[in-house]
């Protein structure tokens, strides 16, 4: 086998593992679309403010600080304890699920029969609003997050297959880390789906997802299913965020994986679970590969734009993704 | 008492059909052309002018352009910082290569250039519709940043990949570069937004964006009873284009003089001018207005207040001007859906009876 060849299985399991991440935010998205028909664009944000949260639950912040010491002129910033990472992450699933009840309480619930575009631009409203929550409540510094997770190259994994290419092949490089997120990525899509299969609350989700009037009717409380489908969303950010924020410490940028996440929904379907993982595959794969082989032909940096073009080019030959609803269009 | 229309007898055609058939709108209206052609340039001063004025100018140009895809042609697009980006560069490659051509033609042939981009990237439009458009036009946005930063004949191969304008001059004032006086700026935004805001209001209220609205409405309703959609959906791209290429020529050369095309036109910038439209309120001119300034001032007034009033650190204060810019879009969106402009309808309306209401 040529080196360039393995090069490009490299390249491609790297690509895989990345499609996972994808997908594991795309997930969040796909949630809250299929129970509420909101396209939450703040899902990136809510993956960011979960990883502050927990950094700052786990060292010990107090929350407001710099806005405290603006107004009182005081120089606090620490309690001075640790919470271990176990509990600080059941705390900050706490907020998360205070965070669904308050936007459910003061946005949504408000905005009820709008008509989608509104909906999406609340929203962007909210992006904008939880950054710089989150920036005034735990600052904005680049901060790492530690929670045991191992990182680096799987040594082994590398030893186990330098022997199959020449003298100038080490062998696969994999990182640990990513790894271990794509196996939560799978526990987790495993577990959403039995709950909303075999669950009762995972049943009146899916009974609200088709249609919100007959749910009604039947008992069904919209508001209850709305504030779960809400703080699943904020579990699977909070997850997100853990892998993302370990990974590249937790920064701003985070929030910036929506954007990523928005051509995997374009390419499955908002609509689909499975869609979501698959997509996330497809352009973690293909985004990987067209840099590896076309990139350094055109000036590089292709990620950038390449997943978009992708699911732009593979829209207009169907409309509504590889596994979305088909668009019934009546007049 | 105002906006009556008691006493104000039409005996034309063309007095019925004017773009304010009130008597006292039209007034309203000539005073504030006057006002800001004849009276502002002479008080102007360069903290009004930068922070305020030029950016309200050319965004409002912008919004327009964003107003009639998404408010009129029911298209909504997240690509509009790329196809500012479109414009900033075209007027720069225009600039550098024709010095002797007049920069007024340089910003309308890179409008021009916009529009055939836009026209290009509008194309998916006719099988893609809702959300999923939405999400494709951020190809564009993308496509278009990445290219401007890595193909090094956009930017003349300067070093620093940024690009700056040249001065230029129209009768004889420096209108760009940094020998530019503010008050010529201002008013060569001004004369662009006026003419934009007219040739939109009549577009709009003609036979072309009656097509756009029966689009927006609901296209295959809109096909049945004779709307091509193709040429409706792509004029309205390309049209919109037009006056969003023109506002980031005007905002490039005219206002920043230099750019960095991921900073100046990255998403944000697109986010940006979605919310002033939304605000200012969907398909209304003055709604595209009334955003723009509402936006341009709302961080000029919080800052002036937490930093230099409280004195706050700086980002501290930014901090809690994005969560407040993001409160109030959510409160807006809850209290009044249809924007400022919907606000100022039913301010004429309420004010048409006064001190009467009944």
């Amino acid at each position: 086998m040529s080196d360039t060849f393995l090069y490009g299985i490299e390249v491609v399991m790297n690509g895989l593992m990345a499609g996972v991440l994808y997908a594991l935010v795309a997930l969040g998205f796909v949630l809250i679309y299929k129970a509420s028909g909101i396209f939450n664009y703040a899902q990136g944000v809510m993956a960011l403010f979960a990883a502050l949260t927990l950094v700052g639950i786990m060292e010990g912040q107090v929350p407001f600080s710099h806005l405290i010491n603006a107004i009182f002129g005081t120089n606090i910033h620490h309690f001075g304890w640790e919470v271990p990472a176990i509990l600080a992450i059941f705390l900050t699933m706490g907020v998360m699920v205070l965070f669904a009840y308050l936007v459910q309480r003061f946005v949504f619930r408000h905005l009820v029969g709008q008509e989608p575009i509104i909906l999406f631009m609340a929203t962007i409203g909210l992006a904008y609003f939880l950054e710089g929550f989150g920036d005034l409540m735990w600052g904005s510094e680049i901060k790492k997050l530690d929670i045991g997770l191992v990182q680096g190259a799987s040594v082994w994994f590398e030893d186990l297959t330098s022997g199959l290419g020449g003298d100038g092949f080490y062998g696969f490089y994999i990182d640990v880390l990513d790894v271990t997120a794509a196996v939560v990525a799978v526990i987790l899509v495993v577990s959403l789906t039995l709950f909303s299969q075999y669950s009762k609350q995972g049943r009146a989700m899916r009974a609200v997802a088709d249609d919100h009037q007959a749910a009604l009717s039947v008992g069904i409380s919209l508001n209850f299913i709305w504030i779960l489908v809400w703080s699943i969303a904020g579990f699977v950010a909070l997850v997100a965020g853990i892998m993302w924020g370990a990974k590249s410490g937790v920064q701003f940028s985070l929030s910036l994986i929506a954007l990523k996440a928005l051509p995997v929904l374009m390419l499955g379907g908002f609509t689909s679970i499975p869609g979501a993982i698959v997509g996330g595959l497809i352009i973690g794969v293909g985004e990987k590969l067209f840099e590896f082989m076309i990139g350094p032909m055109i000036g590089g940096a292709t990620e950038a734009w390449f997943a978009y073009v992708l699911a732009l080019v593979f829209l207009v030959f169907r409309p509504q993704g590889l596994f979305g609803d088909k668009i019934i269009e009546r007049v | 008492m105002f906006y009556r229309e008691a006493g104000d007898f039409k005996t034309t055609y063309a007095d019925d059909s004017q773009t304010f058939p009130i008597k006292f709108d039209r007034y309203r209206y000539y005073l504030v052309l006057a006002v800001a052609f004849g009276v502002i340039p002479f008080i102007i001063n360069d903290y009004w002018a930068n922070a305020v004025l030029l950016p309200f100018l050319i965004y409002a140009i912008a919004a327009i352009g964003l107003n009639i895809l998404v408010g009129y042609a029911g298209q909504v697009s997240l690509g509009s910082g790329g196809f500012m980006a479109v414009g900033a560069y075209a007027t720069y490659k225009l600039m550098t290569s024709f010095p002797d051509v007049n920069i007024f033609f340089h910003v309308i042939i890179a409008g021009g250039i916009t529009a055939l981009v836009g026209v290009m990237f509008g194309l998916p439009s006719l099988r893609i519709k809702g959300f999923y458009l939405a999400v494709s036009t951020l190809a564009a946005q993308f496509f278009l940043v990445w290219l401007f930063n890595r193909v090094p004949w956009f930017y003349n191969y300067s070093a620093s990949g940024q690009i700056s304008s040249p001065e230029r001059t129209v009768f004889g004032y420096a209108v760009t570069g940094p020998n530019a006086e503010t008050w010529v700026a201002y008013l060569f935004c001004l004369v662009f937004v006026t003419i934009s805001a007219i040739i939109a209001r009549n577009l709009t209220r003609g036979a072309s964006g009656r097509r756009w609205m029966a689009i927006r409405d609901m296209d295959i309703a809109a096909e049945i009873i004779g709307v091509n959609p193709l040429k409706a959906k792509l004029t309205a791209f390309a049209v919109s284009s037009f006056f969003i290429g023109i506002a980031g020529a005007l905002f490039f050369a005219v206002y920043l003089g230099s750019a960095e095309v991921g900073d100046t036109f990255g998403t944000t910038k697109s986010f940006l001018l979605l919310f002033m439209v939304i605000i200012g309120g969907l398909g209304s001119i003055f709604g595209s207005f009334a955003g723009a300034a509402f936006l341009v001032v709302l961080p000029v007034l919080l800052k002036n207040v937490l930093v230099a009033g409280l004195g706050w650190p700086t980002d501290t204060a930014a901090h809690l001007e994005i969560l407040i810019i993001g409160g109030l879009i959510i409160t807006f969106l809850i209290a009044e859906p249809h924007g400022l402009a919907q606000l100022w309808r039913v301010a004429k309306e309420k004010l048409r009876l006064w001190p009467f209401p009944h």
